[in-house]
C-alpha cells in the first residue's frame, strides 16, 4: 500500500537526517516502527504526510509512493484526501474548541455529509469516553482522552492508512492497553496502520512487520515475532539485560556502554 | 441625562467603526501571527472605491457598500496570495514590514486616482435625524451602528458555524496540526486577508457617508483602532469588538464633557484619550481584557 524507498530528508539545507531510508506497509496490515530519539521516526512521518516544510526540512533523494502512485512531497491537504491520516506526536488536539468541533476538523477535506456522519457514528462507537463528552473543551480532557480524540480525529478523515507517532506517551499502563486494542480494532476495521513507538512490546505485540530505525536509516527489520525474541532487540527495548555478569554492580562501570549497529 | 445620552450615542457610532478595523487586525493576527499595519490603507481604498461605484457609476448606495466590500476582499486575498505566500515561514517580523510597506504603496495610489480634495459620496443618509424624546440620532449614525451589528453577528456565526470558519479557529490554535487534518493553511491565509479588508471597507465607507467627508487622511482611523485592539487583546474578536466600543464612547464622552471637566487639557483632548487608555491598559493587563496571556518558559 504504501512504499517508501530510498528516502533522504535534510533540515536546514544542512542537517541530514534519513539517509536512503526504504519501508513496506502492506495494505491491511500494522507495522511497527520503532528506534531511540532521533532517530527519525517522526520525520519519516512528516515526509510521508507533506507537514517537512513547516520544520523547513526537505525531501532531496527517493519516493514515497502510495498503491503505486508517487506522492512526494505533495501538498498535505491532498495526501490527506488520498487517504492518509496522521496521529501526531503530543496528541496535538486544539484544545480551545470543544470535543465535537475538534472531530468536524478531522473531516474537513470531506464534502459528503452522509459519509461524515457515518464516520462520527464510527468514531463515537469506537470511543464511548468522546460520546459523553462532546460539548466538553478538548483541552479540559485528561490524557488518555486527548489520545483517543487525536486517533478519532484522525479517522473522521476515514482513512485508508494511519499514521500514528508515538500513541502510548505519557499514558499509564492501562490506558496503553486501551490504545493498543483500539489500534487493533481500527486495523481490523480495513485501515493499514503504521505505528511509530518507543514501547516496543506494545507496538511488536500487534504488529506483523517491525522496522528499527538508527540515525536515520533502517538497521534492523523482519516479522514482529522474530524482532521480539531479537536478543539484541530485547537488550535496546525491552530492558533484558543480554550478559548476566553486568547485573554485578561492582562489575558496571561508571557509564552504560551505549550499543549501536551502526557505527 | 440627555446630553449623556447624546455622547453615548455618538462614541456607539464611533466605536462601532474601530470596532470593525480592530476586528480586521485581530482576524489576521490571529491566523498569520501578523498585525497588519496596511488596516488604513485598505479601509480607504474601499471608502474611495465606495465613492467610484457610487457617484461615477452611479450604483446604488446599498450595491455601492457591497461592491466596495467585495473588491477590498478580492484586493486583500490578492495581495497575500502574490506577496505573503512567498513569506510563508519567514519570520513575522519581515511580514509586518511588509504590510508597512504595502500601506505606503496603498496612500499614493489612491492620491494618484483620486486626488486629495475632500469628496463627498452620494448617500441616501446624509445629516438626517431621528428624534427620539430629546436625542437626535443622526440617520448615518443609526446605519454604521446597525451595520456593525449584523456584520458581527455574521461573522460571529461563520466562526462558530461553517466548516470554514473551524478551519480558521483550527489553523490559529495549532498551524500544524491543522495541516495534518488536511486543512489547507493558505486557503485559510486568504480568507483572513479578504474578510480583514472587506470590513475595513465597511467601516471606510460608512465613515465616508459621514459629515468629514471623504480624503486621504482617512486612513488614520485605522490608527485609533489600534488602541481598540490593544484594549480588547490582540487575539480575541469578541474582545476587539468590545475594545473598539469602549475607545469609541471614551473618546466622544471626554468630547462632550470637554467644556465642563477638561478645559484645562484645551480642545481636542479627546483625540488622544484611545491611546492613554492603550498605555494604561499595556500597563496593568499587557494582553488586554479578554486576550490570551502569554505564558513563556525562560
Amino acid at each position: 500500500m504504501l512504499s517508501v524507498s530510498n528516502l533522504e530528508v535534510v533540515y536546514d539545507d544542512v542537517v541530514l537526517v534519513l539517509r536512503g531510508l526504504s519501508i513496506e506497509v502492506p495494505s491491511g496490515s500494522i507495522v511497527a516502527l520503532l528506534g531511540a530519539n532521533g532517530a527519525g521516526k517522526t520525520t519519516l512521518l512528516r515526509a510521508i504526510t507533506g507537514l517537512l516544510a513547516p520544520h523547513r526540512g526537505k525531501i532531496t533523494k527517493g519516493s514515497v509512493r502510495l498503491r503505486g502512485d508517487a506522492i512526494t512531497g505533495e501538498d498535505p491537504a491532498r495526501i490527506v484526501r488520498r487517504g492518509i491520516a496522521q496521529v501526531m506526536e503530543g496528541r496535538r488536539i486544539f484544545a480551545e474548541i470543544t470535543v465535537d468541533e475538534n472531530l468536524r476538523a478531522g473531516a474537513f477535506t470531506r464534502r459528503s455529509r452522509a459519509e461524515v456522519r457515518d464516520s462520527y457514528a464510527r468514531v463515537l462507537d469506537l470511543f464511548p469516553v468522546l460520546a459523553s463528552r462532546r460539548k466538553a473543551i478538548a483541552g479540559y480532557l485528561s490524557g488518555g482522552e486527548q489520545q483517543m480524540l487525536a486517533i478519532g480525529r484522525a479517522l473522521m478523515a476515514s482513512p485508508s492508512l494511519l499514521l500514528l507517532d508515538e500513541p502510548s506517551l505519557g499514558l499509564a499502563p492501562k490506558l496503553v492497553e486501551q490504545v493498543r486494542d483500539i489500534v487493533v480494532q481500527i486495523n481490523e476495521q480495513g485501515t493499514s496502520v503504521l505505528l511509530v513507538e518507543q514501547n516496543a512490546v506494545m507496538a511488536l505485540s500487534i504488529a506483523s512487520y517491525g522496522y528499527v530505525l538508527e540515525t536515520g536509516k533502517v538497521v534492523r527489520d523482519g516479522p514482529a515475532r522474530q524482532l521480539l525474541d531479537d536478543e539484541d532487540i530485547r537488550e535496546f527495548y525491552l530492558g533484558a539485560s543480554s550478559d548476566s555478569e553486568r547485573r554485578s554492580f561492582a562489575e558496571v562501570k561508571g557509564y552504560r556502554r551505549k550499543k549501536r549497529w551502526s557505527t | 441625562m440627555t446630553a449623556f445620552l447624546q455622547n453615548c450615542f455618538a462614541g456607539l457610532a464611533l466605536g462601532s467603526t474601530y470596532a470593525l478595523v480592530a476586528l480586521g487586525f485581530v482576524v489576521i493576527y490571529k491566523s498569520t501571527g501578523v498585525i497588519n499595519f496596511a488596516q488604513g490603507g485598505l479601509l480607504a481604498l474601499g471608502a474611495y472605491l465606495g465613492y467610484t461605484f457610487s457617484n461615477n457609476l452611479a450604483i446604488a448606495f446599498a450595491v455601492a457598500i457591497v461592491l466596495a466590500c467585495v473588491s477590498a476582499a478580492v484586493v486583500g486575498a490578492a495581495f497575500e496570495r502574490i506577496v505573503l505566500r512567498r513569506m510563508v515561514g519567514q519570520p513575522p517580523f519581515a511580514v509586518i514590514m511588509i504590510t508597512i510597506g504595502l500601506l505606503f504603496v496603498l496612500e499614493p495610489l489612491i492620491t494618484s486616482i483620486w486626488g486629495f480634495d475632500n469628496k463627498q459620496v452620494d448617500n441616501p443618509w446624509n445629516i438626517q435625524t431621528v428624534g427620539v424624546g430629546g436625542l437626535v440620532l443622526g440617520v448615518r449614525d443609526l446605519w454604521t451602528i446597525g451595520l456593525t451589528a449584523a456584520v458581527v453577528i455574521g461573522f460571529f456565526a461563520f466562526f462558530r458555524y461553517t466548516s470554514l470558519g473551524l478551519a480558521m479557529r483550527a489553523t490559529a490554535f495549532d498551524p500544524e496540526a491543522a495541516l495534518a487534518q488536511g486543512i489547507s493553511a493558505r486557503r485559510v491565509y486568504a480568507v483572513s486577508w479578504a474578510i480583514a479588508a472587506a470590513l475595513a471597507a465597511l467601516a471606510g465607507i460608512t465613515l465616508a457617508a459621514g459629515p468629514g467627508g471623504l480624503q486621504p487622511s482617512i486612513s488614520f482611523i485605522a490608527l485609533a483602532a489600534f488602541p481598540a485592539m490593544i484594549l480588547g487583546g490582540l487575539d480575541s474578536p469578541g474582545g476587539a469588538v468590545a475594545g473598539g466600543l469602549i475607545i469609541g464612547l471614551a473618546e466622544a464622552l471626554t468630547r462632550g464633557y470637554q467644556d465642563q471637566l477638561f478645559s484645562w487639557a484645551g480642545d481636542n483632548v479627546s483625540v488622544i484619550v484611545p491611546y492613554l487608555v492603550m498605555i494604561v491598559i499595556l500597563l496593568i493587563r499587557p494582553y488586554g481584557l479578554a486576550g490570551t496571556k502569554d505564558v513563556r518558559r525562560i
